[in-house]
């Protein structure tokens, strides 16, 4: 499923964080847009989730995006595991909001838990999982939400490094071929996560992603 | 031998208090005027062996537990609707925040009029006592919830309902029971003045019968009922908000 942004402009009261914003993402392609915190990254993503009112148009497969739906799943950088619900139930979470009944969403979230790397671990706790395998729930959560776009907030920012690599590794098998837009402020990570790179700066800079792998080289 | 020291504690109060009481001692204290323990022990052994001792437990529990409860539902329902929707807010906060700062017991003139029996009244204060620690605190909660969970579920398409249902009422169960604990207190203090004011039976009526009768050591055993019953019902509250509170942090739970 496409995603086209067009003319987007999002503000906070007074304040105007994203202004005329333009971006295209293609059927099943890897957008990573990049850029300094405060830049309006994340304001981009709750617009396209449907959090936050804005300006401009928004279309996901030609429908035009109004409020937040389940076609659009956000993956945050943390904390997004509601506390009170095992790993298990976390990610039936979208199906129980479905109707999907409970044995059939049981054994769903067991395939996408093993999926992940965490078969064993669907009666912890979010806050007896490491920062890393929450990430992980969060993940499954999203495919098993089967949404037509992945959005994903900085979410290996609270991450160590090696974590991170290993995140990383996994978002790129069990996401390709889904139409992803990935916001972070690392260039390193944009530029090995995305098919295609879009720099968010102070103005409305868009660039290729050569354009970056030469900034990160020189 | 922490504990030796404890239970060693609670006895030498005993001990003073029998020493105390069964020389008569007057030390501008009159002590000569109490019961002694001895005295309260025998006459609690004989309350124990009564059917009347039950009939009062038993009509004060039920007073406390249908005001309480009644003040769970009603408190946690409008304290969400009042955080959540600003223009119910609008149109119930004000005679909500008129009312609040009056304390229960004296609305025991407003309840004996307005209700037909004196067991309706004393259920109305009881109710009312416990009614607003409830909203409050869950108000509260309600608007200290982080909103990324809320976030994380609309955009798995949760409708209001589900919101409501899956993270508003889950994520304030912790600031909830903090009320409830706060509301059960309050709501023994106003159902035994209420039952001391207005009852025909009941562990406060039956307290305050007893002193107005002179029967001291009766009062002392009174007293002691309504502790214990005050403890039980607290940690009976306290126990469920453990279970189902169990995915705080740890440190939260102390």
């Amino acid at each position: 499923m496409s995603l086209h942004v067009r003319s987007l402009t999002v503000g906070y009261g007074r304040a105007t964080v994203l202004s005329d914003f333009s971006l295209d993402v293609g059927s099943g392609e890897f957008v990573v847009v990049a850029g300094p915190s405060g830049c309006g990254k994340s304001t981009l993503l709750r617009a396209v989730a449907g959090l936050v009112p804005f300006a401009g148009s928004i279309t996901v497969a030609g429908q035009a995006v109004r409020g937040s739906s389940r076609d659009r799943a956000l993956v945050f950088q943390d904390d997004g595991l509601l506390p009170w619900r095992t790993a298990a139930r976390n990610v039936e979470l979208p199906l129980a909001l479905q109707g999907v009944p409970r044995a059939q969403r049981r054994a769903r979230a067991r395939e996408w838990l093993d999926r992940v790397g965490l078969a064993g671990f669907e009666d912890h706790l979010p806050r007896e999982l490491s920062g890393g395998m929450r990430q992980r729930v969060q993940l499954a959560r999203t495919l098993a939400q089967q949404p037509s776009v992945v959005l994903m907030d900085e979410p290996f920012g609270a991450l160590d490094a090696q974590t991170r690599a290993s995140m990383q590794a996994l978002v790129t098998e069990v996401l390709s071929g889904t139409t992803t837009l990935f916001v972070t402020h690392d260039v390193d990570e944009a530029v090995l996560l995305g098919d295609r790179v879009v720099v968010l700066g102070t103005g409305e800079v868009e660039r290729r992603r050569d354009a970056i792998l030469a900034a990160v080289k020189a | 031998m922490r504990w030796a020291v404890r239970i060693g504690s609670l006895a030498a109060v005993l001990v003073l208090w029998q020493l105390l009481t069964a020389s008569d001692t007057r030390a501008w204290l009159r002590f000569d005027q109490l019961p002694t323990v001895v005295e309260v022990v025998e006459r609690f052994a004989v309350q124990i062996g009564a059917a009347e001792f039950y009939h009062d437990l038993g009509a004060s529990l039920g007073r406390i537990m249908a005001g309480f409860l009644l003040a769970a539902v009603l408190g946690v329902a409008l304290g969400v609707v009042i955080a959540r929707s600003r223009w119910l807010g609008d149109l119930l906060r004000p005679p909500l925040e008129v009312v609040r700062p009056i304390p229960a017991i004296a609305l025991v003139p407003i309840a004996i009029l307005l209700f037909p029996t004196d067991e309706q009244g004393i259920v109305f204060i009881t109710f009312v006592a416990a009614f607003f620690p409830i909203l409050v605190s869950t108000r509260h909660a309600v608007r200290a919830l982080p909103t990324i969970w809320e976030d994380a579920v609309r955009t798995m398409g949760a409708s209001t309902p589900q919101v409501l249902f899956r993270v508003v009422l889950p994520g304030t169960l912790p600031g909830v029971f903090g009320g409830l604990s706060v509301g059960m207190g309050v709501a023994w203090i106003c159902v035994i003045s209420a039952e001391m004011i207005s009852g025909q039976f009941g562990v406060g009526y039956r307290t305050w019968q007893a002193y107005t009768i002179v029967d001291y050591p009766g009062v002392i055993v009174g007293m002691v009922t309504i502790g214990a019953l005050g403890y039980l019902t607290s940690a009976a509250v306290e126990l469920l908000g453990r279970r189902v509170t169990r995915w705080l942090p740890r440190e939260a739970l102390r």
